[in-house]
């Protein structure tokens, strides 16, 4: 383990979330609902990084996450690198795959949505144009960049 | 959800489309039959649509069913707060199937998911309207003879017509060339170019409408919209650009039509009316054929009872 990493305390057991571009650190604490674990939780910002300029990394203690809730990381921050410590060693380092579908977390960008006026969940369908990466509403069909989208 | 419900047209496979569309002539050839004698058919149009709705109505009324609806929200329970949700589930107790006007996007799609009986979308918002697009279709392929390899020629507002996107994905099945004409602030989005690049579809874009279809087979012209404009005197300039009349149409070929889903302002001169190549009155009447044809399958009732 680098000195660098070492200004954030290490871990014993847990998950940890790294390499998150800094501007997105509170958007995936709010994806994740970290606000409500109960765990404990070190976040560290704007830590000096080679690869992303300022980045976040977030250790949460003792919790395992689904793939399919770490996968909705890949949406905002797609090269965060996800890794399951158990007794202080990295036991699986988890790729992030932007899932084909995304429920609840995007919010649709169009005023007159379905979803923006009634309590109806979201769903968005990710597609791809040539190397772009769209989000298409599965309600009124509108689509948004990637880089674009609102998270609730 | 039920399977039969038709909220969009990319729900229907070419096979499918042209299924509703024989249908729809057999309809054309006896429009008065029994075969939805006994079922109860709810319109709801939480926005007034007078033409659709009467379109729907009359195409059950024909077929021997009944209708239950409302035809404006502020009579309906939904301007006592009601949910979408909640609406749907009460009429399913009562009818056999659903039309819907909604003036929220997605809202059709939505219903379709929590109805247990068929729901068919009559618009929502700015998004589908699939029995329109069906009965463009018809329309095309009475006056054409065949849906393959027209040239189609698209005027008018481009950016937020409804009719004209919908109408790019169902004749994305027939190899069709497209001409989109209109001014740069109505100018087609580019997700649609993108489609029409993907389906190896021909398609050129000009600004001006003089005289740009004479190769054309349809001339399918939409309303361009005041509301559209920031700047008024854009929208007073483009409005007369955007104007046919019926001396434009000398030198087009004998086969053309002209569509227009209705209904018009000022971009069809009244004195194109007269002209045979004028068909947006019939195209009309296409649609009751179209929408017994519709309420038929999502019912799987048959069209030749």
């Amino acid at each position: 383990m680098s000195t660098k990493e070492l200004k954030v305390a290490a871990l014993r057991n847990g998950t940890v979330i790294d390499h998150i571009p800094a501007d997105k650190l509170y958007k995936v604490v709010s994806i994740l609902h970290l606000d409500t674990c109960e765990h404990q939780i070190t976040i560290g910002n704007n830590l000096d990084s080679a690869k992303v300029g300022k980045k976040g990394i977030i250790k949460i203690s003792d919790r395992a996450f689904e793939e399919d809730e770490t996968n909705k990381i890949a949406l905002i921050a797609p090269n965060a690198k996800i890794n399951i410590i158990r007794d202080f060693v990295v036991v699986e380092k988890r790729p992030l795959i932007l899932p084909e579908e995304i429920r609840e977390i995007v919010q649709c960008t169009n005023p007159v949505c379905i979803t923006n006026n009634q309590p109806v969940a979201t769903r968005f369908h990710v597609q791809k144009h040539d190397s772009e990466v769209m989000l298409k509403c599965h309600y009124c069909e509108r689509e948004v960049q990637r880089d674009k989208v609102k998270i609730k | 959800m039920s399977n039969n419900s038709l909220v969009s047209i990319s729900d229907y496979s070419k096979e499918e489309i042209l299924a509703i569309l024989d249908s729809a002539a057999q309809f054309e050839a006896n429009p008065n039959r029994k075969t939805l004698d006994g079922k109860v058919i709810a319109t709801l149009f939480f926005e007034p649509s007078t033409r659709t709705r009467l379109s729907f109505e009359t195409a059950v009324i024909r077929l021997g069913g009944s209708i239950i609806g409302f035809s404006d929200a502020a009579t309906s329970s939904s301007s006592k707060g009601e949910t979408l949700n909640d609406t749907i589930h009460m009429v399913s107790c009562y009818a056999d199937a659903i039309v819907m006007r909604h003036p929220l996007e997605g809202a059709a799609r939505y219903a379709a998911e929590v109805s247990p009986v068929p729901i068919i979308n009559a618009g929502d918002g700015a998004n589908q309207h699939p029995s329109q697009t069906l009965l463009d279709l018809y329309s095309i392929l009475k006056t054409q003879g065949t849906l393959e390899n027209l040239t189609i020629c698209l005027v008018g507002d481009l950016k937020y017509g409804r009719t004209v996107h919908s109408l790019i994905m169902a004749m994305s099945h027939f190899n069709p060339t497209f001409k989109f004409i209109a001014p740069d602030e109505l100018k087609m989005p580019d997700e649609y170019k993108v489609f029409c690049r993907k389906k190896n579809i021909a398609f050129t874009e000009v600004n001006e409408l003089n005289e740009n279809f004479n190769d054309a087979d349809i001339l399918y012209m939409t309303r361009v919209q005041k509301e559209r404009f920031q700047d008024l005197m854009e929208y007073e300039r483009v409005k007369n650009v955007y104007t046919l009349y019926n001396a434009m149409l000398d030198n087009t070929k004998p086969n053309l039509r002209i569509l227009h889903p209705l209904p018009r302002v000022t971009e069809i001169d009244p004195d194109v009316d007269s002209n045979e190549k004028a068909y947006y009155f019939r195209q009309a009447q296409n649609g009751l054929y179209v929408r017994q044809a519709i309420v038929s399958k999502v019912l799987n009732q048959p069209s030749n009872g």
